[in-house]
């Protein structure tokens, strides 16, 4: 079931003559990594605070897990809904432990509870918690601040997470890292998460699928794949549409790509990969083995196929 | 010697002396609760409307302007010559410093905080007590540091218009052209006035945000 359903969204705001947001309707499925993709401005950023309700629509309504969150407490809607943004907002007067255990406190957690998962999201974002619990925000690189931050938003174990350009003020080469735990703990926490990025790349990277936005529209909303080949329109194509085909080969992740597998299956000695890896691995696979059709695997599991037809449809479409 | 004379003095008169220093201190002790009581509300309400903070604000200022001595004056045909008429002046005069900084303090927390607050889900008791407050008391602090001071001096002056304090000394001293007396109430309220300040500046550095 949809863990998260937008119907007929829109927000105006009060100064403005024109709508942030119109008419937005899609469903998020519980478990699934969604990015909101677009320009500055183009209604991202409002569409994922009105979930927490930090802004509130102006009309249309949104479901969690089937109830209508107006109807909910504000309150307890919010602590049950992970936060993390940009600027990262850790509270600078309190240390990482404090930051972190904000949240189970206010749901009103014991404290060796909260002591021991303060340890545990330290270790889930790679930080010594023997070193890092009593540090304060100050004390950290921008990097560690927003590990920190993950590990707020993570704190008491909520559905569903929201983050609003998270990496964005982070450089280059600690954005590339920090993808890469995203990637990992989607796998290990299971969350549905939403995540706003102006960033093609991060969205192809991460995304199950991405909300392409314009002007507060949905224009498309596919897996990265389906938005690479079969672009809506030439906004959409002009957005993804990078040259460096190679690049966006190794983006795209085979899980959000492969197929089921064939019916009358039979491990035939097909090369095999990872869901994990990206369809550039893919496609040096294929030109090592000769092979046109790959078998993706899951804790060695075959899951599903991914054939060289597929990758070609990625440089067809220039 | 005359340091040496004013200090026989206020030993001659030991209890008179301790009075006066009791006296003193329920000036400021009074003008700053009162100050803190009013002032820090207040400044919270300034800090989030923009229409308080055109009157308020405007107010306070004004007041600063209105020399100590003026205030002092201005109390007596109310109040006659008594405690009260002082008390009551110093405590405007204490008002200003703690309401600007207050003000100030709460203006000063970064939106992003107050957003994060807000999406963590705390009630708006909460985000006050935990996030607002502890963010702005360093520069509430400074605040009532300075009114601190501004009040220790001008609580010498209470004794001009019979409200007793340190400043008896100095007013005695004057009438009996006797430096040595007005010393013992300058030195006093200047000892006072910098134990203060170290103690304040010592609470200031506590509650800092560690860096």
């Amino acid at each position: 079931m949809a863990l998260l359903v937008f119907q007929h969204v829109a927000k105006t705001f009060p100064q403005s003559a024109y709508a942030a947001v119109r008419d937005c309707t899609f469903e998020v499925a519980a478990g699934q990594f969604v990015t909101l993709l677009g320009p500055s401005g183009c209604g991202k950023t409002t569409l994922l605070k009105m979930v927490n309700r930090l802004v509130e629509p102006s009309a249309g309504a949104i479901f969690l897990n089937g109830v209508n969150i107006r109807a909910l407490n504000v309150t307890a809607l919010r602590r049950q809904i992970g936060y993390v943004i940009q600027q990262i907002g850790l509270f600078p007067h309190l240390t990482v432990a404090q930051n972190i255990a904000v949240v189970p406190e206010l749901r009103g957690w014991k404290k060796p509870r909260i002591d021991a998962r303060v340890d545990e999201l330290l270790e889930l974002v790679k930080l010594a918690p023997a070193y890092f619990r009593a540090r304060y925000p100050a004390q950290l690189s921008g990097g560690q601040q927003q590990r920190v931050g993950l590990a707020r938003a993570l704190a008491a174990d909520p559905d569903l997470l929201l983050m609003d350009e998270p990496f964005g003020a982070i450089d280059a080469i600690t954005r590339a890292s920090l993808q890469d735990e995203m990637l990992r703990l989607k796998n290990s926490i299971h969350k549905t998460i939403l995540f706003v990025t102006h960033d093609v790349e991060e969205a192809l990277r991460l995304a199950d699928k991405i909300v392409v936005l314009r002007a507060g529209e949905i224009v498309q909303y596919d897996t990265p794949y389906n938005i690479l080949t079969q672009p809506k329109n030439e906004f959409v194509r002009a957005l993804v549409g990078a040259n460096d085909m190679l690049r966006q080969l190794s983006l795209v992740r085979v899980a959000t790509v492969m197929q089921p597998l064939p019916e009358n299956f039979a491990d035939a000695g097909a090369p095999t990969l990872s869901a994990d890896e990206n369809l550039r691995e893919a496609l040096s696979k294929i030109l090592a083995s000769g092979a046109t059709m790959l078998v993706v695997t899951r804790q060695a599991e075959p899951v599903g196929v991914v054939r060289l037809e597929q990758i070609r449809a990625l440089s067809r479409e220039r | 010697m005359i340091l040496f004379e004013a200090f026989q003095y206020a030993a001659s008169r030991a209890t008179e002396w301790r009075d006066a220093l009791g006296q003193h201190l329920l000036f400021v002790a009074v003008a700053l609760g009162i100050g803190i009581i009013v002032c820090v509300p207040l400044g919270f309400v300034t800090a989030r409307s923009r229409l308080a903070a055109l009157g308020i604000l405007n107010a306070a200022n004004a007041l600063r302007v209105i020399p100590s001595l003026a205030i002092l004056f201005l109390a007596i045909p109310y109040f006659g010559l008594s405690f009260t008429s002082a008390a009551l002046a110093l405590t405007l005069l204490a008002l200003p410093p703690i309401l600007l900084n207050t003000d100030a303090a709460f203006r000063g927390i970064a939106p992003t905080l107050q957003e994060a607050a807000l999406a963590l889900g705390m009630t708006w008791r909460q985000r006050l007590w935990r996030v607002e407050l502890p963010l702005a008391l360093p520069v509430i602090l400074t605040g009532v540091r300075a009114a601190t001071l501004e009040v220790i001096a001008s609580a010498t002056l209470a004794a001009f218009i019979g409200g007793g304090g340190l400043g008896i000394y100095v007013t005695r001293g004057f009438a009996l052209f006797d430096n040595a007396i007005l010393l013992v109430g300058a030195i006093s309220v200047a000892l006072l006035a910098l134990s203060a300040e170290l103690l304040l500046s010592g609470l200031e550095r506590l509650a800092r945000v560690p860096q």
